[in-house]
């Protein structure tokens, strides 16, 4: 579903990104973890062309990606590609002029050109399977933040993407409210769906995630399933997050 | 000790400010003028060189000197006096309002003997008699006034051809400001006719190959001298005065010299202009306030239509656009933002008339709303600018183009942002569309002045005048802060 090769990015003269290759199969759920400033959400947004990279290839969801995507058949392959790889950010960046409905059926609307009825049809089933079917109408300065990170995903969720990309999804939210959101991404990585996020949450790398990436200055520093990577890893970089995590 | 000093330095600080305002003013005591000229060496005369060649100008030769058949007349009476002549500058139509406030001894600037004014000041006898002369375009058949019924004819505010004009009610009056445009917009066809003095007539009309001036008469008048009421005694002197240089010939020289000596200044006059009474505030009156505060309304509402979009469209321009865009939203911005609106108003009126010919309305409009726009589009540019970065990468991470990212993302929440300073822009260019009057458009500040000069006062038109601005602002402003609560939900006040 995903395979990165040799990814580097630089910004200015800092190299951000090194010689990363990685490969990702159709249902895996990865747990990106590290220190932070290692090049996580670099490495995240590279995947959707949200930053371009200096070197390497991004095949994702059937969709090649270069660096200087620049010519305006590029520019209409990143769009479809966009379409197919959902993004859920820390900050959730919902839309505040639009109710919840509304910021989960804007895009299919628009970019998918769907009709309103079956689009309104879908949303209000997302928001079902995010708990919030009766918000339907909120705006997001009347939702949680649990509420609102709920609604990011079923507003990515509506394009009805092949990945889904998570940038640290609860690390702005009260513990009381991550749980509600995890327990989403339980249901959706038990659903079959190929994820990558970006997390804190030792459980959740731990007895969600197919495999765990440890990413540090710009390389992945580690690469295998939890109980390897988590309970026994080999690096000392990975040793020294995890027991600093633990604490 | 600070403070005391504080204090001090505002205290010099008034005392000078009232020096100054002391300066601008040589009011004598009421009946005092004369003694004061005398004993001041000097009379001063206010006068308002826009009025142009030949009354009072300056000299093309050497600009610092001012020069005219008003000037040299003046200059004789002066040496009559034994004093010296200095003319004081003021807008021609606050002329006799500034010589009521004692702000210079006379006025001498074509002011016409009308049975209003001589209710309100002292005139002197006359110094030139002219004739109300009417100008057509050349090869259109009107031979007279009464030809011109239902088109509209235009003039000067405050003067005998305007009242002439107000007199026949089927007749549309046009009122200017300066001697040049009425003929251009005669020229151009906006107006079919023009009635105005033969010298203003014969300098900027008759010349016209395209324009034609009727032979005969349509009224005759005199230029007086304006005197505050209880000057009689200067009255006296200057029309002793202007007897001696009409019996030593010097006005006949000095009329000839500017080339303006003709038949009509030896023979008998009759009773100067027509009389209107002065009119009280009443239904009518009210009317007219209503349709011209319908005209500012019209106005400001079409021009803020037009700056909405025009705005938002430069400032996506200059924080979205490549180079060229950027630049070229730029310079608008400076230059539209950078240069009078009057200046604007004017070019689009009168300078552009070759190329576009708009309608004094659609000239306001126009000229206010591209106005208006630099002004929206930099606070469409700040809104923009204030929106969280993460909006957009949303939008394009769902696939969203740059033009819907804009159309449904950045620009309602621009707009919701820019709410508060767009009702603040809409207040002012409410007041700002006063300006439109110099392009003949009669909206509440001119039709404000109008009344004023029928009503000979200021306070109850001005105080209508405002009444309706607030009445135009309120319910705008109170609707503005509707929208806001509706859209801005989620903006509440930070608790302090
Ligand atoms: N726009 C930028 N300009 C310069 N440096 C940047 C920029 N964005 C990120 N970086 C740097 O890139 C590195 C990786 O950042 P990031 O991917 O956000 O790390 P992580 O998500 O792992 O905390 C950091 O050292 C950060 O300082
Ligand atoms: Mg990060």
């Amino acid at each position: 579903m995903i395979s990165v090769r040799t990814l580097s990015k630089r910004h200015g003269d800092r190299q951000v990104l090194k010689d990363v290759s990685a490969d990702v199969a159709k249902g895996e759920t990865i747990a990106i973890v590290g220190p932070s400033g290692g090049g996580k959400s670099t490495l995240l947004r590279c995947l959707n062309y949200l930053e371009t990279f200096d070197e390497g290839t991004v095949e994702i969801a059937g969709f090649k990606l270069r660096p200087n995507m620049t010519s305006r058949a590029d520019i209409a392959t990143i769009r479809e590609m966009r379409v197919r790889v959902g993004m859920v950010f820390q900050q959730f960046n919902l839309f505040p002029h639009l109710s919840a409905i509304d910021n989960i059926t804007l895009a299919p609307r628009i970019v998918k050109q769907e009709a309103p009825g079956k689009s309104l049809e879908r949303g209000l089933e997302l928001l079902a399977k995010v708990g919030l079917r009766d918000r339907a109408g909120a705006f997001p300065h009347e939702l949680s933040g649990g509420q609102q990170q709920r609604v990011a995903i079923a507003r990515a969720l509506a394009q009805q993407p092949d990945v889904m990309l998570f940038d640290e999804p609860t690390s702005a939210l009260d513990p009381e409210m991550r749980d509600d959101v995890m327990e989403v991404m339980k249901d959706l990585a038990a659903g079959g769906m190929t994820m990558l996020v970006v997390t804190h949450e030792m459980q959740f790398a731990h007895d969600i995630a197919s495999r765990v990436w440890v990413i540090d200055q710009g390389t992945i520093a580690e690469d295998g399933p939890p109980s390897q990577v988590v309970d026994n890893p080999r690096t000392a970089v990975a040793r020294e997050f995890f027991s600093r995590i633990r604490k | 000790m600070v403070a005391y000093a504080a204090v001090n330095r505002g205290l010099v600080l008034i005392a000078l400010a009232c020096a100054l305002i002391a300066c601008g003013t040589s009011a004598d005591p009421a009946g005092q003028t004369l003694a004061g000229i005398q004993q001041r060496g000097e009379i001063t005369w206010g006068a308002d060189i826009q009025g142009g060649e030949p009354f009072v100008y300056e000299d093309p030769q050497n600009p610092s000197q001012l020069i005219g058949f008003e000037v040299d007349i003046m200059n004789g009476i002066a040496r009559r006096l034994g004093v010296k002549a200095r003319m004081v500058q003021y807008t021609w139509s606050n002329l006799v309002p500034s010589l009521e406030r004692g702000d210079f001894d006379v006025v001498m600037n074509g002011l016409e003997s009308t049975a209003e004014r001589r209710e309100r000041i002292l005139l002197s006898d006359p110094y030139y008699v002219y004739a109300e002369t009417l100008t057509v375009r050349a090869g259109e058949p009107y031979r007279s006034l009464f030809d011109l019924t239902g088109r509209s004819v235009g003039t000067l505010n405050q003067t005998v051809a305007h009242d002439i004009l107000l007199a026949i009610p089927t007749i549309e009056p046009k009122v200017y400001e300066g001697n040049e445009e009425p003929y251009r917009d005669l020229e151009l066809g906006r107006t079919d006719g023009v009635l105005l003095d033969n010298i203003i007539a014969d300098r900027y009309g008759c010349i016209n190959k395209a324009l034609r001036c009727l032979p005969y008469d349509v009224a005759r008048g005199v230029y007086v001298i304006g005197i505050r009421k209880g000057d009689a005694d200067l009255k006296k002197a200057i029309d002793g005065a202007l007897a001696e240089m009409r019996k030593d010939g010097e006005l006949q020289k000095i009329l000839e010299k500017h080339k303006l000596w003709d038949h009509r200044q030896t023979e008998q006059q009759t009773g100067g202009g027509i009389t209107r009474p002065a009119r009280s505030f009443d239904g009518e009156m009210l009317w007219q306030f209503l349709q011209a505060a319908w005209v500012t309304l019209k106005i400001s509402l079409l021009a803020f239509l037009l700056a909405v979009p025009l705005g938002m469209l430069l400032a996506v321009g200059r924080v979205y656009g490549a180079t060229p865009l950027r630049v070229a939203a730029r310079i608008y911005i400076e230059v539209f933002r950078g240069t009078p609106v009057l200046l604007q108003l004017f070019v689009l009126y009168y300078g552009l008339s070759d190329v576009i010919q708009l309608g004094p309305m659609e000239a306001a409009i126009l000229g206010l709303g591209l106005n208006y726009a630099a002004y929206e589009a930099e606070v469409y540019r700040g809104a923009l600018l204030a929106i969280p970065r993460g909006q957009s990468e949303a939008a394009r991470a769902l696939g969203m183009g740059p033009w819907q990212t804009l159309r449904h993302i950045m620009i309602p929440q621009a707009l919701r942002l820019a709410l508060p300073p767009m009702t603040n822009d809409f207040v002012s260019l409410l007041k700002d569309s006063s300006l439109v009057s110099v392009i003949t458009v009669i909206e509440l500040t001119k039709r404000m002045t109008i009344a004023a000069v029928d009503m000979r006062g200021w306070l109850i038109p001005g105080i209508a005048c405002a009444a309706m601005y607030l009445l135009l602002s309120f319910p705008l402003s109170e609707l503005a802060r509707r929208l806001e609560r509706r859209l801005a939900r989620d903006q509440r006040p930070h608790t302090l």
